[in-house]
């Protein structure tokens, strides 16, 4: 009964209450006696509430707010599981592009393997290419004395049959006896050339033979300056010898080492001919080679007056594919393969020191055990 | 007498020409000089006296001085000498170098004796 409120209808007046959805009387208003005089008798009024305020309502309310949750929750719940599917066939379709990607990638590692392989042969073709010309000029020359002592003996030969005098016949004898022996030491000469080629292009042994590494690195910087000459006729620098006589054999691969001092050669003639270009007067180029024995090592030290190596530069000469020369002119390994044959092939060392616009240094250290 | 000064870093150059020119020498028609580089070839030229040689056959390639710098000094130090250039590479470049320096003749190896010959005995 607490929701209900009584409204009195008196005798002599009305008053009419205005009664506030909770129930409380916010208003009363008094009619004059007489506009419902009729009224005698006072009676009860219920008034229900507001249909909104019934219980059924309440309830039919409760019910469809029930329904709306369980059936938001249940939208909720289909669409996460929707999304989760979508995310599971997102993560596959990912996986699998992942997939494709490293098969991908792992063909085109193979592909760059290949691909280094083929460079680091055409480096050493191309640094053949630059031996070629200087071994053709070192093999021209014995020829040319091979020939004409040949066919000078010939004539020599011919004229003794007519030469009566004994003391004439015997300096023909001699002259040709000598042009015998220099016929022999040329053709040795061009032999030792020709070796040095096969074994700068034939694939390097593993094994390691006891080398005089004088004679190596003499042979190498005439070949390389050859090759220089070869490729610019008008270069030319003065070079240095200064090889400690007596060093001992050291166990190298002589076509790998033969290779690295052919390549820092080629990069101190370079050196030496860019710096050439700049300062042409008063500048005199030269390259000197030095070998000598340290602490159970031998030290072979090539010294070019060139335009030098920056400082900024110097650490990256080694890394392959480097080069500070014009394409096509150096592929960017020469240094890189040097490291590689004498720090990992040989247990050396090889460093480099320089200033720039006054020398650059290479240093090779080969242990002699 | 044609007095000639070769210059060569071959040291079996000086065989070589001795030989092929054998008689030429012996019978006094020429006369061999050898230098095996360039430095040596312009003290030998500064030291003469009397100043009688006729021509100097140089080579290209020659560690230090090169022939063409030697070349270029004896054009412009000693005008009269005749200057033959020999190398191992006959190509143009070198050619027009030599020739545009003032060389006044110019000859490839392998040297062919018998043209060398008749070109040196032809000097006037």
């Amino acid at each position: 009964m607490k929701n209900k409120r009584f409204l009195l209808f008196l005798s002599c007046f009305i008053c009419v209450s205005t009664i506030n959805s909770y129930g409380n009387i916010v208003e009363k208003t008094f009619f004059q006696d007489g506009i419902s005089a009729s009224i005698q008798q006072h009676t009860l009024l219920t008034i229900s509430l507001p249909f909104w305020k019934s219980w059924w309502l309440t309830a039919f309310m409760a019910l469809i707010v029930t329904l709306v949750i369980f059936f938001y929750i249940r939208l909720r719940t289909n669409s996460l599981i929707n999304q989760n599917i979508q995310l599971e066939e997102k993560v596959n379709l990912m996986t699998n592009q992942l997939q494709d990607k490293n098969t991908e990638l792992s063909n085109s590692m193979e592909n760059q393997r290949r691909l280094q392989t083929q460079l680091i042969v055409s480096e050493k073709m191309a640094s053949l290419g630059q031996l070629t010309a200087g071994i053709a000029h070192e093999i021209q020359n014995p020829l040319n004395f091979i020939n004409n002592f040949s066919e000078l003996s010939v004539e020599l030969l011919e004229e003794f049959k007519e030469i009566k005098e004994e003391s004439e016949k015997l300096g023909i004898i001699d002259d040709v006896k000598q042009n015998l022996e220099k016929i022999v030491i040329h053709g040795k000469r061009a032999d030792s050339i020709v070796k040095s080629m096969l074994q700068h292009s034939r694939k390097a042994p593993d094994e390691k033979i006891p080398t005089d590494i004088n004679k190596l690195v003499e042979e190498f910087f005439v070949l390389a300056y050859h090759g220089m000459r070869a490729k610019d006729p008008g270069f030319n620098c003065v070079l240095e010898k200064l090889l400690e006589p007596g060093l001992p054999l050291v166990p190298v691969i002589p076509q790998e080492v033969s290779r690295v001092i052919l390549n820092i050669f080629n990069n101190s003639f370079y050196a030496v001919d860019e710096r050439g270009k700049i300062e042409e007067k008063n500048y005199k180029p030269k390259v000197s080679i030095s070998t000598r024995r340290t602490n159970g090592n031998i030290l072979i030290k090539i010294h070019d007056n060139g335009k030098g190596i920056p400082p900024e530069i110097r650490e990256k000469i080694f890394n392959p594919f480097f080069t500070t020369k014009p394409a096509g002119d150096g592929t960017g390994l020469g240094l890189s393969i040097s490291y590689d044959i004498i720090v990992n092939g040989h247990n050396g060392e090889l460093f480099v020191d320089s200033v720039p616009g006054e020398f650059t240094e290479f240093n090779i250290s080969l242990p002699i055990k | 007498m044609k007095k000639i000064l070769v210059v060569d870093d071959e040291h079996d150059v000086e065989h070589l020409f001795l030989q092929r020119f054998r008689k030429e020498i012996r019978s006094g028609l020429m006369e061999m000089n050898f230098a095996f580089n360039g430095e040596d070839a312009l003290t030998f030229i500064k030291s003469l006296n009397p100043y009688d040689v006729v021509i100097v056959l140089s080579d290209i390639n020659m560690p230090g001085m090169t022939g063409l710098e030697l070349l270029k000094i004896i054009k412009s130090e000693y005008k009269t000498l005749k200057v033959m250039m020999i190398t191992a590479y006959g190509d143009e470049s070198n050619y027009n170098n030599a020739i545009s320096i003032g060389a006044d003749d110019f000859m490839s190896k392998p040297v062919d004796f018998s043209a060398l010959k008749e070109k040196i005995l032809n000097i006037q």
